[in-house]
């Protein structure tokens, strides 16, 4: 059991720190659905340096660290894209996103196989802590969560907590809410519409780009052009969680417990002996969510002002 | 004498008034098309830019393979960008016809898949005479594609759901239960993938004009429904509904249409041409689906293409030619090594410059406004 919830953590951690890029940029009112790409591309960037960084003989965790940190800087520069078309220019932000999402895995495959000579990107070091000193021997708790696990399970937390307390504690954080629901109404009070959609945008691409190198680090040693759908995954995660990051936590180890399930029920008595094929598991979390869309959405909390283009001249 | 010469110039006068009339016409074209243009041009000379830096010795050469496309490789090349004109011609109507009714449908990968599937399904277990088993295997395939669009398209008239979220979640269940079901069916277990349809399944090949391509009559069906997806919107009292509550939900439905009706009727036979799509591509023999979960490339296409033709019926054609020449271009360009992603790379950017060409001609004209009235302070200034 323990090891299936550990298993778990690897699924839950990229779905949750991406989500909640997801989070930052639509909260402001911009639709991101080049999450796909944005964590492509950082994936692709963040692990070929941890391939060259790890030659150099550093420490792997720092090697991780850095790699993590490069992933999100690409996922930046290359959310810079999307933030230009939709917001200076007026773009239709499902378009514009799209062609992020075209362009990644091209860019990678190209690229990988122009200079490193094949498609893949490998990676030989690995990232697991063994036991954390001292809180790993806390019984039960200890091995759940402090033995056996990865650097990027405490920043997913720490991620989770800064960006809740960031947007609801926060006065930019209140100036991007107010942005996503009524850019008028924030635009009148004095609040640069255009600057708190950039910040918001570009912050989504940091998350996702983090959590494109978290997903591949963790779940496998090469980058082979995909993140595995994770992308629209946390698409999915952000709007079952219905925009607010308590239930993002939930939906994010909701997805992420039966992502895991699906791969490992042959091994749980229970599950094998009802004999259901692996997609079935696969399929939950998307028909579940298409539920809750279905019946729930009159009690949606998705921002107001969601995918529409700010124009000041209308205000 | 005289009466010849006279003739003549009657025929001089038709001449270049005909021309003019012409020239006009393909002027009108062109202003229509210029956007597009603009995109592939930008788009291609990027691509070049990004070439020239990996390989300069042999970027020249790929530009050139690039524009030929398919046209460099006689009959057999033309019939292979024909094949692969097909299903992205459909996909590309699919998202058209989302597109003027206002709604967006990326859902194109799963109505596909399940259309696709549909058509192995029958291809490979039902038994029928010739020509009876791809008909049905191409109209069962179409009304999976059809009911497989209906899902987001009733959700978003029922209860307001955004059909972009809803067509995501239905791509991966569409891809996914079609795998399930592929193992449970069809499977072959040796290769990992479906098993071959029958021959009766398999669609007419169009002669031996185009050597040992696999074009198959699909690319004539992809053309036809085009010219009636076009027919429907211009003359259909149907069409001008759905164009309506596309163009004003408000005012449609204070004209007395059921703008409900209209937004799930549209997103019906969107999903109807994906699954088509599917069911045409997939019902040729040696075409299987495999059983990794990736969503079908050629259902995102269709997003490009409708971009390219303007969002029009018959612009998805050349569009959809257009970009199955370029991809003809990139399979062929791989001798001057370089990876045939470079075809998609340039086509990324020509849909995000098409994505942000309204804002470059907003800003430009806001540009010459500012000009204009700089210079009309300063005649004001000299008076």
């Amino acid at each position: 059991m323990i090891n299936i919830i550990q298993l778990s953590f690897v699924s839950i951690i990229p779905l949750l720190i991406v989500a909640l890029g997801g989070l930052m940029s639509e909260k402001s009112g911009v639709t991101n659905i080049a999450l796909e790409g944005i964590m492509l591309m950082g994936a692709f960037i963040g692990i070929w340096a941890i391939q060259i960084l790890e030659k150099t003989g550093m420490n792997v965790q720092l090697v991780y660290l850095l790699g993590i940190l490069i992933g999100g800087v690409v996922g930046i520069i290359f959310s810079f894209f999307h933030a230009f078309a939709s917001i200076n220019m007026k773009a239709d932000q499902i378009i514009s996103a799209t062609a992020l999402n075209l362009f990644a895995p091209a860019f990678a495959i190209f690229t990988a196989r122009s200079i490193i000579g094949g498609q893949q990107v490998q990676f030989n070091s690995v990232f697991r802590i063994n036991k954390i000193p001292l809180l790993g021997d806390i019984p039960i708790i200890g091995e759940i969560f402090f033995s056996k696990t990865y650097i990027s399970f405490y920043i997913g937390i720490l991620l989770l907590i800064i960006v809740w307390i960031f947007l609801y504690k926060t006065k930019t954080g209140l100036r991007i809410r107010a942005t996503g629901e009524n850019p008028s109404a924030a635009d009148s009070l004095g609040v640069n519409i255009y600057k708190i959609r950039y910040f918001s945008v570009l912050s989504s691409g940091f998350l996702a780009g983090m959590g494109g190198v978290i997903f591949v680090a963790t779940t496998s040693s090469r980058f082979d052009a995909t993140v595995a759908g994770f992308g629209f995954l946390s698409l999915a995660v952000l709007i079952f969680g219905n925009w607010q990051p308590g239930r993002i936590l939930f939906a994010a180890v909701f997805f992420g417990f039966f992502r895991t399930i699906s791969s490992a029920y042959s091994s749980i008595p229970f599950l094998s002996n009802l004999k259901l094929p692996r997609e079935v598991y696969q399929m939950l979390p998307y028909i579940i969510t298409l539920i809750v869309l279905a019946f729930f959405s009159k009690s949606s909390r998705a921002p107001k002002a969601i995918g529409e283009v700010y124009d000041q001249g209308k205000r | 004498m005289l009466k010849l010469k006279q003739v003549l110039d009657k025929i001089k006068t038709f001449i270049t008034k005909a021309s003019l009339v012409i020239w006009k016409y393909i002027k009108k074209v062109f202003f229509v098309i210029k956007p597009s243009l603009l995109a592939i041009g930008i788009g291609i000379t990027l691509g070049f830019f990004v070439m020239l830096i990996f390989n300069p010795s042999g970027a020249f050469p790929g530009l050139i393979k690039i524009i030929l496309g398919g046209l460099q490789q006689g009959m057999k090349g033309i019939g292979d960008v024909l094949y692969q004109a097909t299903p992205i011609i459909l996909t590309g109507l699919a998202v058209v016809i989302a597109f003027k009714t206002g709604l967006f449908n990326i859902g194109a990968p799963g109505q596909m898949i399940v259309g696709a599937y549909t058509a192995i399904h029958i291809g490979v277990l039902w038994t029928l005479p010739a020509p009876l088993h791809w008909i049905v295997s191409l109209i069962l395939g179409t009304l999976a594609g059809a009911i497989w669009g209906a899902i987001p398209g009733i959700l978003k008239a029922i209860s307001n759901t955004n059909e972009v979220i809803v067509s995501i979640l239905t791509n991966y269940i569409g891809t996914l239960l079609v795998v399930m079901l592929i193992k449970k069916n069809v499977y072959n277990f040796a290769y990992a993938k479906s098993l071959n349809i029958k021959a009766t399944a398999a669609l007419p090949r169009i002669g031996n004009i185009f050597g040992s391509s696999a074009v198959t009559i699909g690319i004539l069906i992809a053309i036809v429904m085009a010219i009636i997806i076009h027919y429907i919107f211009k003359k259909t009292t149907l069409g001008y509904e759905l164009q309506a509550s596309g163009f004003n939900k408000e005012a449609s439905k204070y004209a007395g249409m059921n703008s409900k009706k209209n937004i799930i009727t549209a997103m019906v036979i969107s999903g109807a041409m994906a699954g088509l799509a599917g069911a045409i591509q997939y019902s040729i023999v040696g075409n299987n689906l495999g059983t990794t979960i990736d969503l079908l490339g050629a259902g995102f296409d269709g997003i490009s293409v409708a971009l390219l033709g303007l969002g029009e019926p018959i612009g998805t054609i050349f569009a959809g030619l257009f970009l199955s020449n370029v991809r003809q271009g990139g399979f062929y360009m791989q001798i001057n090594g370089f990876p045939p992603q470079i075809i998609d790379i340039i086509i990324s950017i020509i849909v995000y410059v098409t994505s942000i060409s309204a804002g470059i001609t907003f800003a430009l004209r806001k540009r010459k406004m500012a000009r204009e009235n700089k210079l009309k302070l300063k005649e004001e200034e000299n008076d």
